[in-house]
């Protein structure tokens, strides 16, 4: 945001970052690296949240159904339609962009709790969809996308996503298209009017801003992204579940964000992250593990409403972007 | 030979008319079809007691309010019909009678908003730096771009208010009450503002300070119960009987 800000050091941030999580593949026991690569990818799910909920303030409750336009759209295409894997990825991105687009014009003419209520509304109508055509997705039970075609084949070489290692730098690559486009809007000048709008809608529009059509080019590229994620997640896990589709998914999302920091670039990530691990950890232990997933957000609202990033930004960091 | 007897004056239409302008918030009808023109290059004052309908008829002139009926043309062109952000691209810059900046970004970037969206080719930052410093200057804020807008002392946000305005580079800046709330020597410094800005747009200021009023406004239109009560030099309102009755005697006296 800040101009003054050195490009450099941002930069070298985020790379250090990327470097260091490639470096984890080759040093992580094996079960640690399937739970990076799940977390990667959720992570991108979690960016393409906080586009929207973050940098222009709009809360939805509904982005379960992006994500699992990208998870059926290409899913589904592998198992009805036979497409191979890239296509199936594109696929699935188009679905949770077209989805946005829709839901966008009709959810933004609302704002505020209505938009909650709207975007909560669409999604469950989508969910609902998913178990009503039960012949075609699996209903309750959801699709299991076979390991034998989850291998991408270009020009005679081919990639086998269900390899350790391979299925990790594809979740790294996905978590890298996430945190650029992220990087590039919020450091962008709409960056500055998307914060302007979150901050004082009403002032950008006397600036001559038209806020609306900045708003749904958000939700747009926060659905697609979240698409995107969803249609990774598909490929390389291989299991297509209407849960993915339900509340419960639209309101992850939302702690991870809140966890790491919102509007803040790697604020999911960081959220993604520690959450999963504390889900990981605990129910190793107790079956009430959300109990304590609870407690540790209650204790983060009331002591770190501004998340991880957020405080670190607030306190010491001020040119984190 | 006729051609020679036609002064300039009368060939330059206005850059603002309103034609049988209303307004209706349920019952009340705030403001009562209002015919009026504003010249090019004129510092206007709209004056009238609270209550009067002077900031929705400014609101329906800037498009933040829809009107119930008739007709606004700007520069030629009929903007009635017009969303508020087309109509500031078209030049009329609103600044707000309660300040209205975004407190929680820098001063720098409350005015670069405004700056970056009137920069035609400009792509490079130091074209955004440049504009922005060139505002913050002009009203005296330079030295205080990095600090929050929020923790500025009052009398410094309505100074950003208007520099935003400013930046939009508007045809016609509507200011409502800029004074409000400011010391007496603010308010010189502010009128000195005007009078710069007024050298490259048209002003329309809603203002309840009368010294004010009367210093800067070449034209004075008056207000009451959403209708137009008097219109002319200061001197003649001054001397307006109903104008005393309606604002000025209840103001002085």
């Amino acid at each position: 945001m800040n101009d003054q800000a050195s490009p450099a050091k941002i930069y070298a941030l985020h790379l250090g970052v990327v470097g260091l999580l490639f470096a984890f593949n080759f040093v992580l026991p094996d079960y640690h690296q399937s739970l990076f690569s799940r977390i990667m990818v959720l992570a991108a799910f979690a960016m393409g949240y906080n586009l929207l909920f973050g940098y222009v303030g709009l809360l939805s409750l509904g982005h379960a159904m992006f994500f699992a336009a990208g998870l059926y759209g290409s899913g589904l295409a592998v198992v009805h339609l036979g497409w191979g894997v890239p296509l199936a990825f594109a696929g699935g991105v188009a679905c949770g962009a077209l989805l946005s687009l829709a839901v966008g014009l009709l959810a933004l003419r609302t704002s505020g709790v209505a938009f909650m209520i709207v975007t909560m509304m669409f999604a469950q109508a989508f969910f609902l969809a998913i178990l009503y055509f039960a012949p075609w997705t699996g209903g309750d039970q959801g699709v299991v996308v076979p390991q034998a075609v989850r291998v991408v084949r270009l020009a005679g070489a081919s990639l086998d996503l269900t390899h350790p290692t391979v299925r990790y730098m594809m979740a790294l690559a996905v978590l890298c298209v996430a945190l650029l486009v992220t990087l590039a809007i919020v450091r962008s000048r709409h960056g500055r009017v998307l914060v302007a709008i979150r901050e004082n809608e009403e002032r950008t529009k006397m600036l001559g801003y038209d806020t609306f059509a900045g708003k749904l080019a958000v939700m747009v590229v926060s659905g697609t992204l979240c698409a995107a994620a969803g249609a990774a997640y598909a490929l390389l896990f291989g299991y297509v579940g209407s849960s993915f589709a339900s509340i419960q998914y639209s309101i992850l999302p939302l702690l991870w964000v809140l966890l790491g920091g919102a509007a803040t670039v790697l604020g999911p990530l960081v959220g993604t992250l520690v959450m999963y691990y504390v889900i990981d950890v605990t129910s190793f232990y107790t079956s009430a593990y959300l109990l304590v997933v609870g407690v540790v957000l209650i204790l983060l609202v009331l002591f770190f409403p501004r998340g991880v990033l957020g405080t670190l930004r607030e306190r010491w960091l001020g040119w984190l972007p | 030979m006729v051609a020679l007897m036609v002064t300039p004056m009368v060939a330059t239409p206005p850059l603002l008319t309103t034609r049988g302008l209303s307004r209706d918030f349920g019952g009340l009808r705030a403001v009562d079809g209002v015919d009026f023109a504003l010249n090019q290059g004129e510092i206007r004052a709209l004056i009238g007691p609270n209550g009067a309908g002077k900031t929705t008829f400014v609101s329906l002139v800037c498009g933040r309010l829809a009107p119930s009926a008739g007709t606004i043309a700007f520069d030629g062109g009929d903007i009635t019909r017009l969303p508020a952000h087309r109509r500031v691209r078209l030049g009329i810059a609103y600044t707000f009678q309660i300040t209205s900046i975004f407190a929680n970004l820098p001063v720098y970037d409350n005015v670069a908003l405004p700056v970056q969206r009137t920069l035609e080719d400009g792509r490079g930052r130091g074209a955004v730096r440049a504009g922005v410093m060139g505002v913050l200057e002009k009203v005296g804020l330079a030295d205080r771009a990095a600090t929050p807008a929020g923790q500025l002392a009052y009398g410094h946000q309505r100074l950003l208010e208007v520099a935003m305005g400013l930046a939009l580079k508007p045809r016609l800046l509507i200011l409502d009450e800029p004074t409000q709330g400011l010391a007496d020597g603010e308010i010189e410094s502010f009128i000195r503002l005007v009078r710069e800005i007024a050298r490259d747009a048209t002003v329309l200021v809603i203002e309840h300070n009368m010294k004010v009023v009367m210093e800067l406004a070449g034209r004075i239109t008056v207000m009451e119960a959403g209708k137009i009560l008097a219109e002319g030099a200061p001197e003649e309102i001054r001397e307006n009987q109903a104008v005393q009755a309606a604002y000025l005697g209840a103001a002085h006296g």
